[in-house]
Parts: C-alpha cells; sequence; structure tokens
C-alpha cells in the first residue's frame, strides 16, 4: 500500500494521521498542498525526518516548482518525482490510500 | 496495468481534479490502461459544458473530453451527486456519460488499481 | 455515450471507506456512505473505518431539525444491518466491519457507548494492519 497526503501539515492533521496509521516500510507520496511537509528547517521537519525513517517519502515536483519551492529546500531523504514517477510508485506498491 | 481513478472536486476549488488528469495522462503515457475515471461529489462539476473559464486559464472540462476520444477513457458522472448539483444531459460536456454509483463499485473491482483525488 | 460494463463476476476483493471528516460541515460523510451502501449490492467485503473528526459521524442523537439539513446519521444503523445480515447468511461470503480508531475517539472525549452503531474500536496500530490489507480505499 502507498499512501498520498496532499493537504499543508500547518492546516490539517492528513499528515500526522498517515503516519499514526501506516505501516512500517509503506511508502508515502506528498503532493498538492502536501509539498510543504517537505521543506527543510519548518517546525514539522523532525517530525517529517522521523517518518522518514520509516517510510520511503517522495514529493512532487510539479506541485513543488508551481509553489515557489527550490529543490535545495527539500529535506534529506525525500525523493522527488513527476506524474510519471507517482504512476510507477502505484504500480509498484499496490492498493493507494488517499489521507483526504 | 488497469486503472481506476475516483474524482471527488470541482476544477474550480481543489488541485485534485487536475492532479487526477495528469496522473490519468501519465499513466495513458505509460502504455497502462485507464477504464474509468468517475467523478463524485463536486467532481461533477468537471463535465459541466456551461462552465466558461477564461481564456488563459486550462480547460478541464475540454481536456477530460479529450483524452477520453483520444484514448477511449471511460467518464462517468454520478448521478446522485450530479442531480444535487444540476449536471445534466443538457449540460453534460462531450465524452461524460451519467450513471450510478455502481460504476465506481464495479470499477474498483474490475481495476488493479483505484486511485482517489480529492480535498 | 453508451454504457460500458466491466466483468466482475465472482471477484470479491476488501474495500476500505476511510471517514475522517465530520458530517454536516461538509458533505463528505454523507456520499462516502452513499458508495458504501452501493458496494453492498456487489457482495464485497468493505470495512467502513472512522477515524480523526470521522468518529463524530457515527455519534448518538443527531437532530438536524433546527439546521434544516438532512439527518444521514440513521443510515449508519442500514450499514449495521447489512453487516449482520452478511453474518447470518451462509451462502453470503462477504464480511463487513465497522471499526473505529481508539485513539481518535479518545482524543474527542467519547466512549463506544455515544455511537449509534456497534463498533470493533481498534488502536492505531491494530488498525494500520488492517489498512494495510484493504485492496481499495475510497476516502470522501
Amino acid at each position: 500500500m502507498i499512501h498520498t497526503v496532499n493537504k499543508s501539515p500547518f492546516e490539517r492533521n492528513s499528515l500526522d494521521s498517515c503516519i499514526r496509521l501506516s505501516e512500517k516500510g509503506s511508502p508515502i507520496l506528498l503532493l498538492e498542498d502536501g509539498v510543504y511537509a517537505a521543506t527543510s528547517g519548518t517546525n514539522v521537519s523532525d517530525k517529517v525526518s522521523d517518518a522518514a525513517k520509516d517510510h520511503p517519502m517522495y514529493v512532487m515536483g510539479p506541485d513543488l516548482e508551481a509553489r515557489g519551492i527550490a529543490s535545495d529546500k527539500i529535506m534529506d531523504g525525500i525523493t522527488v518525482v513527476d506524474y510519471g514517477g507517482f504512476v510507477d510508485l502505484v504500480v509498484e506498491h499496490g492498493a493507494v490510500n488517499s489521507w483526504l | 496495468m488497469k486503472f481506476g481513478i475516483q474524482v471527488n472536486e470541482g476544477p474550480f476549488t481543489h488541485q485534485a481534479s487536475d492532479s487526477a488528469y495528469h496522473f490519468v495522462k501519465a499513466a495513458i503515457e505509460k502504455g497502462h490502461e485507464v477504464m474509468r475515471v468517475f467523478f463524485y461529489y463536486d467532481g461533477v462539476n468537471n463535465a459541466n459544458k456551461l462552465s466558461a473559464p477564461q481564456a488563459d486559464d486550462r480547460n478541464l472540462v475540454k481536456l477530460w473530453g479529450e483524452l477520453a476520444s483520444e484514448h477511449n477513457v471511460d467518464l462517468v458522472v454520478c448521478i446522485a451527486a450530479a442531480l444535487r448539483r444540476g449536471i445534466v444531459e443538457e449540460n453534460l460536456a462531450d465524452g461524460f456519460r451519467i450513471s450510478g454509483l455502481g460504476q465506481l463499485t464495479e470499477v474498483g473491482i474490475a481495476a488493479d488499481r483505484l486511485v482517489v483525488f480529492g480535498d | 455515450m453508451s454504457e460500458v460494463e466491466f466483468d466482475t463476476a465472482g471477484v470479491v476483493k476488501n474495500f476500505m471507506y476511510v471517514n475522517r471528516k465530520a458530517p454536516y460541515g461538509t458533505i463528505y460523510a454523507l456520499e462516502v456512505l452513499e458508495a458504501v451502501l452501493i458496494s453492498a449490492a456487489f457482495e464485497q467485503n468493505a470495512a467502513i473505518v472512522f477515524v480523526d473528526d470521522g468518529v463524530y459521524q457515527i455519534k448518538k442523537d443527531q437532530d438536524t431539525t433546527a439546521i434544516n439539513m438532512k439527518n444521514f446519521s440513521p443510515t449508519y444503523g442500514i450499514i449495521e444491518m447489512e453487516k449482520e445480515d452478511a453474518e447470518e447468511d451462509e451462502d453470503m461470503d462477504m464480511v463487513w466491519r465497522i471499526i473505529v480508531e481508539k485513539e481518535s475517539m479518545e482524543a474527542r472525549g467519547l466512549t463506544p457507548d455515544d455511537f449509534k452503531v456497534e463498533v470493533e474500536v481498534l488502536s492505531s496500530d491494530e488498525l494500520a494492519k488492517v489498512m494495510a490489507e484493504q485492496e481499495v480505499v475510497i476516502s470522501g
């Protein structure tokens, strides 16, 4: 199973719930406003880097660019993907759990 | 691989339908089959041919229709959600059809993956 | 456009419906409910899960008279009946579960007595395992 989070961690608890209810090893993809969670130096960075120890983490590049976030602002250990990469992840990891 | 897609939001408030559209396009480009896109909740607004975005904005209603005709994607608008929001045959955009919610369960069963886009 | 039909005969999948939003403030709860009910006709397994503010959907004593919106909470009773029918019917293989996450419930000062249907209360870790077994996840 792959999990997706499309909400800013500063506005909603979607990322918290996703982390709490996902099994170790299952990947998490951040998209839309969810991409803000991938930026370094925020007050959720520690939480996200902890999560990245248990889950492969990915972030949507097109959504980062749209929001003016440069790739050097992305935390270490989070992989940037495009829509094709999103498709590949879904093919590889099975059911998709969208934390809407 | 066979994909089913659920879209829960319209094109003018949330990014969900844009994300869904780009996902579907990328899946097709990679040689996968998108069996059906099911429009639910405000997602039914993706099928309103009376919507008129400004000239410098993308027109998702048209883009979905083009995708449907080029790649044989079944675009289904949930009838209960559509009626609530005034989407009927008269204002249904090209490429879409209106049907029951059972079409969502059906594609969930038939497809290898169901991906939900919403808010 | 003509009707397109897929062959689903004999296939039973694990469907999960994830409810994380409170009722009435937005429509999401109602339309997930409608999706759950339809899936009964296809005799699919269903885990109906209430997490975060979704637990408020099954709160007892909802009365929408004064806001003049449809009170859809009786529909959860129908889901409970479908679940019980499936359990009693020996010819029916489908399994339905109604699950509340303990942490979400307790964070909101609720107990199982506050709910209008009988639920399985699972810890986050237990629910995470159930979630990982699902094949189709529908969230609203």
